[in-house]
C-alpha cells in the first residue's frame, strides 16, 4: 500500500517546462462537485506531476480548495456534497468500492490552513498515525519515525527536547510544521495544502515555503493559496480557477510571466475582471 | 485592458510609460542634432546637444528608482512585469544612446576649423537618418506594443552595419590618399561606430518590445553586416 508506484508513462506533456518529462501521479478528468444543487466544479481535468509542487490559484469561492478535497475523498464527509468524474492515483480510481478511504487519506495526507494539532503531546502528535496504521512493529520503530518525521519537516532541533509537552505549546509555524510531520508519519505519496502558511508570519512562512521545496524531493505536492508570490515561489505548475473551472494550467514561470488567458491574466494582475 | 483595483497601480504603470516615451524623444533629438552639427560644422548647436544629455541621465535614473519602487510595492505579475522590466531595459539602452550622440557632438567641437571635405560627411549622415528612422519606429513600436513593427526594425539593423562597413573602407582610402585628412576621417570614424552601435541598442529596444508583448526573448541571431573588423586596405606601391 505505502510503496510507491513507479509509472513509466503516462508523462506531463512537453512545453510544460519545470515538470517536463515528470511522470504523472494523479489524473484528473471531467471532475464535477455539486453542494446539493449547485455546481461548484466544472468539469475539472488536469494532470498532476509526480514529485513536484503544483498550486492551485484563483479568487475566494473559485472552486479550488473543492478540488483539493476530491483528491483524497475529503468531500465525502460533506453529506450534501456529490462528486463525478474520474480521479486516479498511479492508475488507480480513488472511487473504486473496494479502495479504504482511511488507507486513502494516508497516501494522500493533507495540511490545513490553521494548525490543528491534536490534543496531545509532539510525540503523539506524530506517532498517532503510523501506531493506528501499525507501521512500526516496535517502541523502538515508532521512535524512528516520529524522529525521522519531524526532522522532514525541519522541526527536529526545535522539538527533540520537549517531545513529552503538548504541540498546542508551540508558536503557530512551529505547529504547522507538526502537523506536516504528522501528514509525513505515515509514509504518504501526496500532500495535499490548503492555505498552509496564511496564519503564519513572513519568517514562519519562508520556513514553510523552504520545507515545500525540501519535501518535493519525495513527494507529490498540491498546494492552493491566495498569495501569488507563494505560488510563484514554491510550484512548478500552476492551475488558476475561475468560478468553478480550471481556465489555464501551465509552467508556474510562464503562468506569472506570460499566461495565456486574459482572465488569468486580469486576475493575477489585479485588474477588474 | 481593464484598469488595475488599485488606481495608482496604473498611475505608477503609466509614470514608466511617460518617462520612457520622454527619454525616447531627448535619444532622438541629440541624434538629429549631433548629425546636423557635423555636417555643417555649428559648434553651438553641439555644445547644445552636449548639454542636453544631462536631462536624459536624470530621467533614466528616476525611470530606474520608479521601476524599482514599482516592484517593491506592487510584486507586478505577467504583462506588468514585462511593462516594468521594459521600462528598466529601454531606459538604460536610451541613455547609451543619448552618451554615444553626445560622443559625436564632442568630435565636432574637436574638428571645427579643421579641413574636411564634404563629401565624406555625407556618408556618416545617410547612416545617421538611417539610425534615426529605426529609432522613431521602434520608439512607436514600444509606445504602441507592436510586435510586428519591433521585428521589422530588428531586421533591418543590418543595413546600418554594411554602411558602416562600407564607410569604413571609404574613409581608409581618403586617409591614405592624403595625410592631412587623418585626423577628421579618424574622428568621422567614431561617429559613425557611435551610430553603428545606436543601432545595436535600437535592435536591443525591438528585442524589449518584442518581450513586453509576447512574455518570450527573440532567440537566434540578429541579421549582422559589420564586416569592418575583418577589413584592410593595401597601399599602393
Amino acid at each position: 500500500m505505502n510503496q510507491r508506484v513507479e509509472v513509466a508513462a503516462p508523462v506531463v506533456a512537453a512545453g510544460s517546462d519545470d515538470a517536463r518529462g515528470r511522470p504523472i501521479k494523479i489524473v484528473n478528468r471531467d471532475v464535477n462537485v455539486w453542494y446539493g444543487d449547485k455546481r461548484a466544479l466544472h468539469d475539472v481535468s488536469i494532470d498532476i506531476p509526480d514529485r513536484a509542487v503544483t498550486a492551485f490559484i484563483g479568487p475566494s469561492g473559485c472552486g479550488k480548495s473543492t478540488f483539493l478535497r476530491c483528491m483524497n475523498r475529503m468531500n465525502d464527509t460533506i453529506p450534501s456534497a456529490r462528486v463525478t468524474g474520474t480521479i486516479e492515483i498511479d492508475g488507480q480510481d480513488i472511487h473504486d468500492r473496494s479502495l479504504d478511504v482511511v488507507q486513502l487519506r494516508a497516501r494522500v495526507g493533507m495540511v490545513f490552513q490553521k494548525p490543528n494539532p491534536f490534543a496531545k503531546s509532539i510525540y503523539e502528535n506524530v506517532a498517532y498515525g503510523p501506531r493506528i496504521h501499525g507501521l512500526a512493529r516496535s517502541k523502538a520503530e515508532l521512535d524512528a519515525i516520529v524522529e525521522q518525521s519531524l526532522k522532514r519537516a525541519a522541526l527536529w532541533d526545535e522539538a527533540k527536547d520537549r517531545l513529552s509537552q503538548p504541540g498546542t505549546g508551540l508558536s503557530g509555524g512551529q505547529q504547522q510544521r507538526l502537523c506536516i510531520a504528522r501528514a509525513i508519519a505515515v509514509d504518504p505519496e501526496v500532500i495535499l495544502m490548503d492555505e498552509p502558511a496564511s496564519a503564519l508570519d513572513p519568517i514562519a512562512t519562508a520556513r514553510i515555503e523552504d520545507l515545500i521545496d525540501e519535501l518535493r524531493q519525495n513527494y507529490t505536492i498540491v498546494i492552493v493559496t491566495h498569495n501569488m508570490q507563494q505560488a510563484a515561489r514554491v510550484s512548478q505548475r500552476t492551475a488558476f480557477f475561475h468560478l468553478g473551472k480550471l481556465v489555464e494550467e501551465a509552467s508556474t514561470e510562464r503562468m506569472f510571466t506570460a499566461p495565456r488567458d486574459k482572465r488569468t491574466q486580469d486576475y493575477i494582475t489585479g485588474r477588474f475582471g | 485592458m481593464p484598469d488595475h483595483i488599485s488606481s495608482a497601480y496604473d498611475a505608477e504603470l503609466q509614470d514608466l510609460r511617460r518617462n520612457v516615451s520622454e527619454m525616447g524623444g531627448v535619444a532622438e533629438k541629440m541624434l538629429t542634432e549631433a548629425t546636423d552639427a557635423l555636417v555643417r560644422r555649428d559648434t553651438p548647436l553641439a555644445q547644445a546637444v552636449i548639454g542636453a544629455d544631462a536631462r536624459l541621465d536624470v530621467l533614466q535614473r528616476e525611470t530606474e528608482e520608479q521601476a524599482i519602487l514599482t516592484l517593491v510595492r506592487r510584486q507586478p505579475m505577467a504583462i506588468d512585469l514585462r511593462e516594468t522590466v521594459a521600462a528598466i531595459r529601454t531606459s538604460g539602452d536610451l541613455e547609451r544612446i543619448g552618451d554615444l550622440a553626445k560622443n559625436i557632438a564632442k568630435r565636432v567641437m574637436a574638428v571645427s576649423g579643421q579641413f574636411q571635405p564634404q563629401k565624406i560627411v555625407v556618408g556618416v549622415q545617410h547612416m545617421s537618418d538611417l539610425a534615426l528612422g529605426q529609432l522613431k519606429d521602434v520608439l512607436d513600436a514600444y509606445a504602441q506594443k507592436d510586435d510586428r513593427a519591433a521585428l521589422d526594425v530588428w531586421q533591418r539593423d543590418g543595413a546600418i552595419d554594411a554602411l558602416y562597413t562600407s564607410l569604413f573602407r571609404e574613409l581608409l582610402t581618403y586617409m591614405m590618399e592624403d595625410p592631412r585628412n587623418i585626423t577628421f576621417c579618424t574622428h568621422l570614424l567614431f561617429a559613425a561606430k557611435n551610430i553603428e552601435r545606436i543601432g545595436d541598442h535600437t535592435t536591443n529596444i525591438a528585442e524589449t518590445v518584442h518581450y513586453l508583448v509576447t512574455g518570450e526573448n527573440l532567440a537566434g541571431e540578429r541579421p549582422k553586416n559589420d564586416r569592418s573588423s575583418f577589413e584592410t586596405i593595401e597601399a599602393e606601391t
